[in-house]
């Protein structure tokens, strides 16, 4: 890769840990995509992903399924979620990750997503359904060429030789997906999931790792990122989301991360 | 060299792979390291056949149909999966699943169910091996297919309802594929037909192909010749074709016939006909022919029949059909029903809707005289006498 700067990896680099949030676009209503990017960036996040909402959301659980639907149902598409995303640098310069799953990748093209991406300002792409020797062999070289960074999964089932082989894919960060769920399991982490943190932290892997699934309160937050460079919350927000709209984002942030609004 | 078989990488030509989230690496990597290793160990084999033979009753008999055979001037021959215990298909590739499942130390199964038929063939090899077991089933087809529902309970299976999405077998199928990243280690998914990531659809395809195994053989007895003309099957995902065609793929000189259901008609908005209507994409973990809106959000299909609801088929089918070696036909609601009436009349066997679907094949196509066509018998019709009272208000 050229010398590209990119706005995930600057943040990294950064001593503070990563809050990122993640949120279903065209939820709760179609159009609040821009004032939910806006409220989280004035409430001190770090780094945001949008989800593209899919009919079938197979890594989701039912909080993120319920928000899909909505969103489908508001009338959200790739083309109108693109629409809306332009020009979203003049007044967000956080880093931007978009979710989602690979089939609407693949109809709206791979080229003319990544394409578009870049245009409006995308950092990264979250793929899960995107398995890894697939992107390495059809699609890297158009990442690439964008300047997107590819984000892969690891699980506390990942074998190690997988995990050093989705760190050498990764650029930007590894998404540790914290227990073996679906999104939005809130029971609290255990023995287990501190075994899994620590040994992935004593790996040295190239990437730093931001845990996701899971997480819903400080605690979670802060026992995630002891160890990891940073945590992912996506159903917690998405309930706040539901109840009160984009209203009270630094509330709701607040209470995972008391005092630092930016 | 065969080209219609799944080659080392997943694929039927452009179709097949493994799509799917990280969470599921570890289990289907496991399943294709293994399926081939374990499923042709003799242990392996001579279990699977005694259970073939002694519990569901195979060979099923190739029966040659002459009443339809008459009235459509052909030479018809009837594969009578109907006769497998538990009244389909299905029961071939959950017996060869559940005992690979053991020998890989499961102790929990989970399956997804459209018409029932295969959560109750899930459902009774989990009672023969004394293993729990969790049926995913869509809201829609619970209502529908209410004797199967009794049936998976009776045999001690947990039937959970689907209620997202149109809450039949796509969303059925999402909630077990859920279940299945929940529950990594303990469970096995026993999936009902040849789609699902790799290397699924090749081995439910392997398990399923004791059909044209006995086809070939009983032909020769009955005809001379161990290939058919023609071999016609319903396709839903297209595990009872995958099994009918399976030792054909690589004869040319057999005329594969595979049957969609086209529901109120094609251009009709309530359809399941996938190859007129869908478009390569991604589904359940496999790239195929599938039915989307330009966005790419998989769109709901409608069947009669619970078993073809579904709006995709498998790769193996996606590829025959792009590649030409099958012929798709697409059959309406009301051509299904009638054809079902019509064998049921000219024959005394009642067919179960899905398999209804292949016999109206005949009124869309003419045969030679001489021609020998085998039609898949996938299933009786028990399930769908309901639906058969409506619809002739018997
Ligand atoms: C009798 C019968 N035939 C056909 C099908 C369709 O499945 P497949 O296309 O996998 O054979 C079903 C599914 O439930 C069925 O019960």
């Amino acid at each position: 890769m050229t010398a590209q700067t990119n706005r995930i990896t600057e943040r990294m680099k950064a001593p503070e840990k990563v809050l990122s949030i993640y949120f279903t676009a065209g939820y709760p209503a179609l159009e609040d995509t821009r004032t939910i990017l806006k409220n989280l960036q004035d409430s001190g996040v770090d780094l945001v992903e949008i989800g593209l909402p899919f009919s079938d959301p197979l890594a989701d659980g039912p909080t993120i399924q319920d928000s899909s639907t909505q969103a489908l149902h508001n009338g959200m598409s790739t083309a109108k979620l693109f629409e809306q995303l332009e020009g979203v640098r003049e007044e967000i310069d956080i880093p931007l990750v978009l979710m989602g799953y690979f089939n609407p990748m693949l109809q709206f093209g791979v080229e003319a997503f990544c394409k578009k991406c870049q245009e409006v300002g995308i950092d990264g792409i979250i793929m899960p359904d995107l398995p890894v020797d697939v992107y390495q062999r059809e699609y890297q070289e158009i990442y690439e060429r964008y300047n997107l960074l590819p984000i892969f999964l690891i699980t506390p089932q990942t074998p190690e030789a997988r995990i050093r082989e989705l760190d050498e894919a990764s650029k930007g960060f590894l998404y540790m997906v914290s227990t073996a769920s679906t999104t939005g399991a809130k029971s609290g982490f255990g023995e287990e999931q501190f075994d899994y943190f620590n040994r992935i932290d004593q790996m040295g892997l190239q990437n730093e790792q931001v845990v996701g699934f899971g997480i819903h309160d400080s605690t979670t937050f802060e026992q995630a990122t002891s160890t990891a460079k940073g945590a992912i919350i996506g159903s917690a927000f998405i309930k706040h989301l539901g109840a009160h709209g984009p209203e009270g984002t630094t509330d709701f942030v607040q209470a995972i991360r008391p005092g630092k609004p930016a | 060299m065969s080209t219609y078989h799944v080659d080392e990488r997943g694929y039927y030509g452009d179709f097949g792979g493994a799509y799917i989230p990280e969470m599921l690496y570890p289990n289907t990597e496991e399943l294709r390291t293994q399926y081939l290793k374990i499923t042709e160990e003799a242990s392996f084999k001579e279990e699977f056949d005694a259970l073939l033979r002694d519990y569901v009753g195979r060979p099923t008999p190739l029966y040659f149909a002459e009443r339809l055979s008459e009235k459509y001037k052909t030479k018809i021959y009837l594969k009578r999966e109907d006769l497998c215990h538990t009244g389909a298909h299905k029961v071939n590739n959950t017996i060869g699943q559940i005992l690979l499942a053991k020998r890989l130390g499961k102790n929990r199964i989970i399956a997804e169910t459209g018409a029932g038929q295969h959560g109750v063939a899930t459902a009774t090899v989990c009672a023969l091996m004394g293993i729990e077991c969790v049926v995913y089933m869509g809201e829609i087809d619970i209502a529908r297919q209410a004797p199967n529902v009794a049936r998976m309970k009776l045999l001690g299976a947990e039937v959970r309802p689907a209620t997202s999405g149109s809450r039949t077998l796509k969303d059925a199928t999402n909630e077990a594929i859920r279940d299945w990243i929940n529950n990594p280690v303990s469970t096995h998914y026993i999936i009902g037909s040849v789609v699902g990531p790799h290397p699924y659809p090749d081995m439910v395809a392997r398990f399923q192909s004791v059909i044209s195994e006995e086809v070939k053989a009983q032909l020769q007895e009955k005809e001379g010749r161990t290939s058919p003309d023609h071999v016609i099957a319903c396709v839903g995902g297209g595990s009872n074709a995958a099994g009918i065609y399976y030792h054909y793929l690589d004869v040319p000189e057999v005329n594969i016939i595979a049957v969609e259901a086209a529901g109120k008609g094609i251009d009709s908005g309530e359809s399941a006909a996938t190859s007129a209507l869908g478009k390569e994409g991604i589904i359940h973990g496999s790239k195929t022919l599938l039915m989307q809106s330009p966005d790419g959000q998989i769109t709901e299909p409608y069947s009669i029949s619970a078993g073809l609801d579904y709006p995709g088929v498998g790769p193996m089918h996606a590829h025959l059909y792009r590649s030409g070696r099958a012929e798709f036909i697409s059959v309406t609601d009301d051509d299904a029903m009638q054809a079902g009436r019509e064998l049921s009349a000219l024959e005394g066997i009642i067919p179960a809707i899905e398999t209804s679907h292949a016999f109206s094949v005949f009124d869309q196509k003419k045969f030679g005289s001489e021609e020998v066509v085998v039609v898949n018998l996938s299933g009786r019709g028990d399930k769908d006498l309901q639906t058969y009272i409506d619809y002739f208000n018997l």
